[in-house]
């Protein structure tokens, strides 16, 4: 165990609503294409939601899709591309070294209400309640079916941490890195929110489900019309490795992951906290040994919900309120609220700042809110600068779970 | 139904919880596990699918009956004569 031992990002997998690669996910940030469309749900009718477009059977066969669960087909999906584009020799891989950790809002739910829903078409028999309950519904289910698929026998698991498990997963990926319990960690989070419409009914009777005429307009964080979440499907899995392995085999970096902080608001199920979230920011930087000045982007959560947009950019005015230098971003304008994928997905939206100096943009911002009118808000149009070398990412959940993590271009 | 609108109503159940599976050469009197991917939770959906579809309810002590495709004819006969 070496607690110093740097860890570093070697491989990205996603989908997201509008992309299912870093280079598509990319090139549509930087050219303002969002993925929300209009989506109908079981009781609930017509709503709005990011949907994934990625083509499951590329690492699966129909009968997996059958036993499985669409979180297992991301997750699947994911971590096969993670590993495809680590170039890593993941025949010859010792498959007991590699760990999985997956950050996940919720599971079993959309297993559960298709199982109420079926039981209600047969008299609520309870002899049609089906045998794959358990299974799917377990709360390792995602991680789970990933060892299955790619043969791993390392340590498999999720990592429940509402809309901040995405960070969480990293994290749980970087720890266990560290401790030497694995040499090679799939890490991340995903959501298959959209696939239960509980979660589009709770957020719409709280008043926090987002409507607009227009799909690709619903989702406006820090816009002063912005009315709520837009509910996403998505993924994201990252090939973390020590450096030292990762320069051994020559591998391409993409950042190291130099700091990361995790705290709980300890007030309430729902409301943030931005004394809590600025505590979470600084925290990160101190473990980091950075000073608010050395960050060069911030990927704010911004849900788009007015009061938790205002809530995080109080937060960031605190921390980074005299930075002349420091970005602030967001990506739920694009592609909605990923849930438990958000925190790893936007990180990886903007990993190619550290090669072309662009930062994207938050979109779909007509009349900034003045409460989120933070300094050096990129609004609308990507934006050149001068340098990207730290990426500081927020991922913020209900009961108030905070997540921040700190990437650090990776210089030879 | 009759013998053979049993066979492909077992076959099209099948289908559905197989869906890789090439169907098209089943041998009738060879274990249908032996023949294609069919595991233990495999052959609960046919179990389920027939309680879901037909309402029949096969105990599990009759399991092993159904095992083959003609196996399945013969158990099933009696249950849709009338369908």
């Amino acid at each position: 165990m070496n607690i110093d031992e740097r860890i570093v990002i070697t491989g990205v997998g996603l989908t997201a609503p509008n992309g299912n690669t870093l280079g598509e996910f990319r090139n549509n940030l930087l050219n303002g294409v969002s993925g929300v469309q209009k989506f109908t749900t079981r009781y609930l009718g017509d709503t709005l939601a990011g949907i994934c477009n990625f083509d499951p059977l590329k690492y699966q066969k129909k009968k997996d899709l059958r036993r499985g669960t669409r979180a297992g087909s991301i997750s699947i999906y994911c971590s096969n591309e993670a590993i495809a584009d680590s170039k890593l020799d993941f025949e010859t891989f010792d498959k007991s070294r590699i760990g999985v950790y997956v950050g996940i809002t919720e599971h079993g739910n959309v297993e559960t209400e298709n199982e109420v829903y079926n039981l209600s078409q047969y008299e609520y028999d309870t002899k049609t309640w089906t045998h794959h309950h358990n299974p799917r519904t377990v709360a390792n289910n995602p991680a789970g079916e990933v060892t299955l698929n790619m043969k791993i026998t390392g340590p498999h698991y999720t990592i429940g941490a509402a809309c901040a498990a995405g960070n969480l997963g990293i994290i749980q990926g970087v720890q266990m890195l560290k401790l030497g319990e694995v040499d090679l960690a799939l890490a991340g989070g995903v959501s298959e929110a959209i696939h239960t419409f509980g979660i589009f009914a709770a957020f719409r009777n709280e008043g926090a489900l987002a409507n607009h005429a227009d799909p690709t307009k619903a989702s406006r964080p820090f816009d002063a019309g912005r009315n709520g979440i837009v509910i996403s499907e998505g993924g994201c899995v990252y090939t973390l490795e020590r450096l030292s392995d990762a320069l051994k085999r020559g591998a391409k970096i993409y950042a190291e992951i130099v700091s990361h902080a995790t705290n709980s608001d300890a007030l309430d199920f729902v409301l943030p906290n931005s004394d809590r979230q600025a505590e979470c920011i600084s925290l990160a930087l101190k473990k980091g040994g950075l000073k608010p000045e050395q960050i060069d982007l911030v990927n704010t959560h911004a849900t788009s919900t007015p009061l938790g947009d205002v809530s995080e950019c109080n937060a960031v005015k605190k921390v980074f309120g005299a930075c002349d230098k420091t970005y602030i971003n967001n990506t739920k304008g694009f592609i909605g609220h990923t849930m438990g994928a958000a925190g790893a997905l936007e990180l990886a939206g903007n990993l190619d700042s550290f090669n072309d100096c662009v930062i994207h943009p938050a979109i779909n911002i007509d009349k900034l809110d003045p409460a989120c009118d933070v300094k050096n808000l990129v609004i609308n149009v990507p934006q050149k600068v001068d340098k990207v070398e730290y990426i500081l990412n927020n991922s913020f959940g209900m009961l108030g779970i905070n997540s921040v993590l700190i990437v650090k271009k990776y210089n030879k | 139904m009759t013998d053979q609108q049993i066979n492909d109503m077992i076959l099209e159940i099948v289908a559905d919880i197989a869906p890789d599976a090439d169907l098209s050469n089943i041998n009738p009197d060879v274990r249908l596990r032996e023949q294609i991917e069919l595991d233990s939770m495999d052959f609960l959906d046919i179990i389920m699918e027939l309680r879901k579809r037909y309402k029949i309810d096969v105990p599990e002590d009759d399991y092993m009956k159904l095992s083959t495709l003609n196996g399945c004819v013969e158990y099933l006969r009696p249950h849709l004569k009338d369908r």
